[in-house]
């Protein structure tokens, strides 16, 4: 991919709240979680969303920074991927804290399996699949608008 | 390919005779053409007449992806087609990437996504060559790339194949003209006249309202000291290559006497011609040596800014792809947007400029032949070119003032194609007559759209693409994925204008669904979504024109 900064947001965003929703509303409840309730289950799913989106608005910033100190000036697929361990991780600090939108306890477990689903899902997408709907999305270096 | 521009393959060992002169098209001279026709005019010529609404000029790659964009917009085949002498669009890239030591089972300097035959790009080249021999490698290369593995570039079999199969779906051989564009005029009531002379199709005038052309390069051209080489001794013609041309009896010859080969050049396919020399030299199947002739020495990376710095060393400029990958689709892209007239051709030369792709098997291959020396660099300017009895010797001057004689073989170009629009016949005249006029790069002005700049004619646009527009708002112009997203810019400039319906979301989805499927658009019939298109509207002067043959109600 190659990214520019609004592209890279207006694709977290528009992503994070199709794709993801989608994936949390519909498959989420069918994961393979033992104990907590579908509720709880799509509860940690919706906050986790928010949080990569409002967070991961920050992580884009420093991503294209990054960006920046690579001649070709893009984001190498593996990249994508991986770095959903990092934006895990800060997403569940701040989810076992407090948070006013937070309203049940969060679990690991079903956290881990939504988190990395849902990013590896928008990972996919955005890696082909997003191509078929919006031509010109990789011209546009991932804006839609 | 509209022209003669490339030289029809001859039988080695027999030279070529002829390079960068401009190519003979048959017929009469375009000049005598005035700039402007109308109908008792255009009958007065005793030309054929046909009307299609969307024609293409070139009938290549880049008029594919044409034809890709009008199928999927709902354009049926009565209102288009696609003008140029060869069969399939992949001919002549096929015909140039062979001489250059590409055959189908080598890879191309293209990314996975960079599908010539799909605008969508996925599934990429990677993925499908993992399905195709069930061996997932291909594609976790593109996982990794560029950070632990070199990027992935398809088979150039592999994208002749896609080319094949997406000309069959899109019912090419139905909407192809063969033939040669003489040239192309404004009508006098709107949109274009183009002249057409075919061997068997006789000559047409052609009525189009949008035009899109896409010829590609002029033709090959020598380094001058090499033309003029060429030219003063004939005898020794053949001893002087470009790469781009036949030369193959070159590693026949080589395979059966030792010989010397004087390499110059150093971009892309210089390092492609490079390991086919030292292929051969490392399984025994020849005793050569090669001299590799440097004019700008790159002995480190390029570049003051640790944000705009390109990797480079042992002479050679390395980037992935012939810019950076952002010019494509990113943030280059957007900045080259952004800038205007000299600053944009420096940008797009400080991306671009000679440059090879730093693959690893190449770079190892150097050392080993360095070592062995049968692979020696010189640095220099060539001073003199001048025959010996069983060769050439080249003077070159060094910057330290000193000079070197290099006898050799062979000498081979490597230095590229001809890119002056002026050196081809259709660019040249319309340069002269329409208009059109030139960019800061000396190449085709083109609008954001592709509209060739100063050519509207009434409700009639021409648009452009490939090589000849380098220099406007896009650097990757000349590659697969330049030519499409130029196509797009085109396509959607057309939906603006009202000419076709956009491609949205739906349409996107359905089309590329009736591509992954495989499913031909009928003949003559039209396909959903046709009727947005508001065929028979070509411009009203042409609907007078009697002796017309395919005049749609």
């Amino acid at each position: 991919m190659t990214p520019t900064l609004l592209g890279r947001l207006q694709t977290r965003w528009a992503t994070v709240w199709t794709v993801g929703l989608a994936w949390v509303l519909l498959i989420g409840p069918l994961l393979p979680l033992a104990g907590p309730t579908t509720a709880t289950v799509r509860h940690t799913g919706i906050a986790s969303l928010v949080l990569v989106a409002i967070v991961g608005t920050v992580w884009e910033l420093l991503y294209h920074l990054v960006q920046q100190l690579r001649w070709d000036k893009d984001w190498p697929t593996l990249l994508g991927l991986v770095l959903g361990v990092p934006e895990g991780f800060v997403v569940y600090q701040l989810l076992i804290r407090d948070l006013p939108f937070v309203t049940d306890p969060i679990s690991p477990q079903p956290f881990i399996w939504q988190f990395a689903t849902v990013w590896l899902v928008i990972w996919a997408v955005t890696n082909g699949p997003i191509r078929i709907l919006f031509p010109r999305w990789r011209f546009a270096g991932g804006r839609f608008l | 390919m509209h022209t003669t521009t490339v030289p029809v393959p001859e039988s080695p060992p027999r030279p070529p005779t002829r390079s960068g002169v401009p190519p003979v098209v048959p017929g009469a001279p375009s000049s005598a053409v005035p700039s402007v026709l109308d109908d008792a005019q255009v009958l007065a010529t005793g030309r054929r007449v046909l009307h299609r609404r969307f024609a293409t000029v070139g009938a290549g790659l880049g008029s594919l992806a044409m034809v890709h964009l009008w199928r999927l917009a709902g354009v049926a085949d009565g209102d288009l087609c696609a003008i140029g002498p060869l069969p399939s669009p992949s001919d002549t890239y096929r015909y140039l990437a062979g001489n250059s030591q590409i055959p189908a089972h080598e890879r191309l300097r293209s990314d996975s996504g960079s599908t010539i035959d799909a605008i969508w790009g996925w599934p990429g080249y990677a993925l499908r060559e993992s399905i195709e021999e069930v061996n997932p490698t291909q594609a976790l290369r593109v996982l990794t790339e560029p950070l632990l593995s070199e990027f992935f570039t398809p088979k150039a079999g592999q994208v002749y194949r896609s080319v094949e199969r997406e000309t069959a779906r899109l019912g090419w051989s139905r909407v192809h003209q063969p033939g040669w564009v003489q040239c192309i005029r404004r009508a006098a009531g709107g949109g274009y006249w183009i002249f057409v002379d075919s061997d068997t199709h006789g000559r047409l005038a052609i009525a189009a309202e949008y035009v899109h052309i896409a010829v590609g390069y002029p033709g090959v051209a020598l380094l001058p000291d090499l033309q003029e080489f060429r030219t003063q001794h004939p005898e020794a013609g053949f001893r002087v290559v470009n790469a781009y041309e036949p030369h193959d009896f070159i590693y026949e010859e080589l395979s059966k006497r030792p010989g010397v080969v004087l390499l110059r050049g150093s971009g892309i396919v210089a390092s492609r011609v490079l390991q086919r020399l030292l292929d051969d030299i490392e399984a025994g199947r020849s005793d050569t040596r090669v001299v590799h002739l440097f004019r700008n020495y790159v002995d480190s990376s390029q570049g003051n800014s640790p944000l705009f710095r390109r990797r480079g060393g042992g002479g050679f400029a390395y980037q992935a792809f012939n810019y950076p990958k952002a010019s494509w689709g990113g943030q280059l892209r957007a900045q080259l947007e952004g800038l205007d007239g000299a600053e944009r051709a420096d940008l797009i030369d400080r991306m671009g400029g000679t440059n090879t792709a730093p693959r690893r098997s190449w770079r190892r291959q150097i050392r080993r032949l360095t070592r062995t020396g049968a692979y020696r660099q010189v640095q220099g300017v060539v001073t003199s070119v001048e025959p010996t009895e069983n060769g050439v010797e080249t003077t070159i001057a060094r910057a330290d003032g000193s000079s070197e004689v290099l006898p050799t073989t062979y000498v081979l170009d490597a230095t590229g194609l001809q890119a002056d629009p002026a050196t081809h016949p259709l660019y040249a005249d319309l340069l002269a007559r329409s208009g059109a006029r030139r960019n800061p790069k000396g190449r085709l002005a083109v609008e954001p759209s592709f509209e060739v700049c100063g050519t509207r004619s009434g409700s009639g646009r021409m648009y452009a693409s490939g090589a000849m527009t380098l220099g406007g708002l896009y650097a990757g112009v000349d590659s697969f994925l330049g030519l499409q997203y130029a196509a797009l810019k085109a396509a959607d400039d057309m939906a603006a204008a009202g000419a076709l319906p956009r491609i949205g979301p739906r349409r996107s989805a359905i089309g590329w669904l009736r591509w992954a499927t495989n499913r031909a658009y009928r003949p003559g019939a039209a396909e959903p979504g046709q009727s947005e298109v508001n065929a028979g509207q070509a411009n009203a002067s042409h609907a007078n024109v009697s002796q017309v043959e395919g005049v749609r109600s």
